[in-house]
């Protein structure tokens, strides 16, 4: 009973996160059809900075926080423009090869984020001071009341992002932009400043989800990849383009692979849902909530 | 023959020539790099026969690569049988794995087949290094015999297949098979409508893919004499082996050659720079594919036809 409950609290903590940095990914797709592969870079960028300031200013960690989520807004901007948007504009690359130019683009990015924090700061696993001291006991489980507080930030920014999207107007250009986006410009509405728009919610939600993770479980440069697949993976299985699907697919992985540390082993992590992500794609191909 | 008349052809055979007595002028160091990046030379172009024809991007060469690796490695670690016999071996373990992941995931477009690529990966580690009493698990396997001690053997061994394999991959390419991939990879529907099964060529060029990265796999492993996870199945490699065809210039086969040499030697020449090494390679590569999205030979062959 207390183990059940242990993977509740710890498999929803994790899962929140997930989806806090999937949530973003499935955006710039559904918008813009970019996936970005140097995702885990900047989560990790975010992640860095928060640590650095947390542990060596006056700021503490909230100050930390803070910085560390502007850092991966600030490395999100320069994917956007200096990765991303000369791939898609260029003339050179014919249209239907823009896909893999930008994959190819931002996982070299990607790599080069990884290196340069690596040489600038450190390769060794960061953790960031937590936000708020002290155990919290839930039903005799004794949890981190940082643990709490990350899930309840993780859903007040989801829940944020959902009234964005469906309750304001520049939440329906953002809709229509995924939909038909020469539909939307025939409308007047200027589809750069769409796409500029999500990259920035982007930065804001992938520099959130990297400051949190650090706050939680800590996290290295080394991770920058298994938190882009991870991410992938999440929103394969939930739906390219869906943001509840992408949410709904974070706790489904989330909670598998809380299960199998707890139940089966630590070192068999990842695979469960990696086979359930098979299994998903070949019966499901579009992903649990996804649009044809 | 038209291609005797054509310079590309000669600049080949003269690069061929010039890199067959490469052991008289290249120290053997830098043969040793070379050897391995003949190698990566034809994990590049198998690539590039997927992705620059058939249209498909296989995110995961190194599941196919692996297979062949591992498949040769342990059939010689467990029974000790000859070298040749054990490559065949691997390359028919890649085909026959191959097969398995791509015809269910062929039916699927766009990035899917790619993710599954990618998934196949990762799920390959894993199984190594949960079933390590086979495999060596992390650690890598040992393979009993290897192709040789001999630097400017193993040079030539590299040179020799590297150089078959472009003749016959080259020649694929420009074949009516060649051209059929090319027409689909452009606008399968059109290609279906003339006639052609889609997916049964799709699946031809995955299986001539897989052999080629399984038997460049199964040459490599003899030739370092070890087969491990982090040399031949993991994502980094695959990256690696996405730029090289990329940077070599993509629907060209021979550039793939040219952008593996360059990027295993840049690794190397720049290895002074300690860690940002991989940034510098990187930077390059990023820089290439933002202004010359054709590749080294793309761009010269652009400019001739221009």
């Amino acid at each position: 009973m207390h183990l059940a409950l242990q993977i509740l609290i710890d498999g929803f903590a994790i899962s929140s996160l997930y989806a806090l940095g999937a949530v973003g990914f499935t955006l710039i797709f559904g918008v813009s059809g970019v996936l970005n592969l140097s995702h885990g870079g900047i989560m990790v960028v975010a992640a860095v900075v928060g640590w650095l300031v947390a542990g060596n200013t006056a700021l503490g960690p909230w100050g930390g926080a803070g910085l560390g989520i502007l850092a991966g807004l600030a490395t999100a901007y320069v994917t956007y423009f200096v990765v991303v948007r000369p791939i898609q504009n260029s003339k050179a690359i014919p249209h239907n090869e823009t896909e893999i130019f930008v994959l190819t683009g931002t996982l070299l990015w990607g790599i080069m984020i990884q290196v340069g924090l690596d040489y600038l700061f450190t390769d060794n696993p960061v953790t960031m001071l937590p936000l708020i001291k002290g155990v919290t006991n839930i039903g005799g489980v004794r949890t981190p009341t940082n643990e709490i507080l990350l899930a309840v930030i993780s859903w007040i920014v989801i829940g944020l992002l959902w009234m964005l999207i469906n309750r304001t107007r520049t939440g329906k250009a953002l809709l229509a932009a995924a939909i038909n986006p020469r539909g939307l410009t025939l409308l007047g509405t200027d589809l750069s400043s769409i796409h500029f728009l999500v990259w920035t919610v982007y930065g804001l939600l992938a520099g959130l989800a990297g400051v949190l993770l650090a706050s939680f479980l800590g996290t290295s440069t080394a991770n920058a990849g298994d938190l882009t697949a991870s991410a992938f993976a999440i929103v394969i299985m939930g739906g390219l383009g869906s943001v509840s699907g992408s949410v709904l697919a974070a706790y489904i992985v989330g909670y598998i692979e809380t299960l199998t540390v707890y139940l089966i082993s630590p070192t068999l992590r990842p695979i469960p849902a990696l086979i359930l992500l098979v299994i998903v794609i070949y019966l499901r191909p579009q992903g649990i909530l996804g649009r044809r | 023959m038209t291609l005797f008349k054509r310079p590309g052809f000669w600049i080949s055979v003269l690069f061929a020539i010039v890199a067959a007595v490469g052991p008289w002028w290249i120290s053997a160091y830098f043969l040793g790099v070379l050897t391995v990046a003949y190698y990566f030379g034809v994990f590049a172009m198998s690539w590039d026969l997927l992705f620059g024809y058939a249209g498909e991007v296989n995110f995961g060469p190194t599941a196919l690569i692996g297979l062949g690796a591992y498949g040769a490695a342990m059939l010689n670690f467990f029974y000790g049988v000859s070298i040749p016999v054990c490559i065949i071996f691997g390359a028919v373990v890649a085909v026959v794995g191959g097969l398995l992941l791509a015809v269910p995931a062929l039916r699927l477009t766009g990035p899917y087949f790619g993710v599954v690529t990618l998934v196949a990966v990762l799920l390959l580690q894993n199984v190594i290094v949960i079933f390590a009493k086979y495999t060596g698990g992390e650690i890598g396997m040992t393979t009993q015999s290897v192709l040789s001690i001999n630097t400017a053997v193993n040079y030539e061994y590299a040179l020799g297949f590297l150089v078959i394999c472009t003749i016959i991959l080259y020649g694929l390419s420009r074949s009516p098979l060649g051209l059929i991939l090319q027409s689909i990879g452009q606008d399968a529907t059109e290609a279906s409508a003339l006639g052609f099964n889609v997916t049964k060529h799709k699946i031809a060029a995955f299986c001539v893919s897989a052999l080629f990265s399984g038997l460049a796999g199964g040459m490599m492993v003899f030739y370092m004499g070890t087969a491990s996870v982090g040399t031949v199945i993991s994502i980094s490699i695959d990256v690696q082996v996405i730029i090289m065809a990329v940077l070599g210039g993509r629907r060209t086969i021979v550039g793939s050659v040219l952008g593996a040499v360059f990027i295993i030697m840049a690794n190397e020449l720049l290895r002074p720079l300690g860690q940002l090494n991989t940034f510098v390679v990187s930077g390059i590569a990023l820089a290439v594919i933002l202004f010359f999205p054709d590749g080294f030979l793309g761009a010269i062959l652009h400019r001739r036809s221009a």
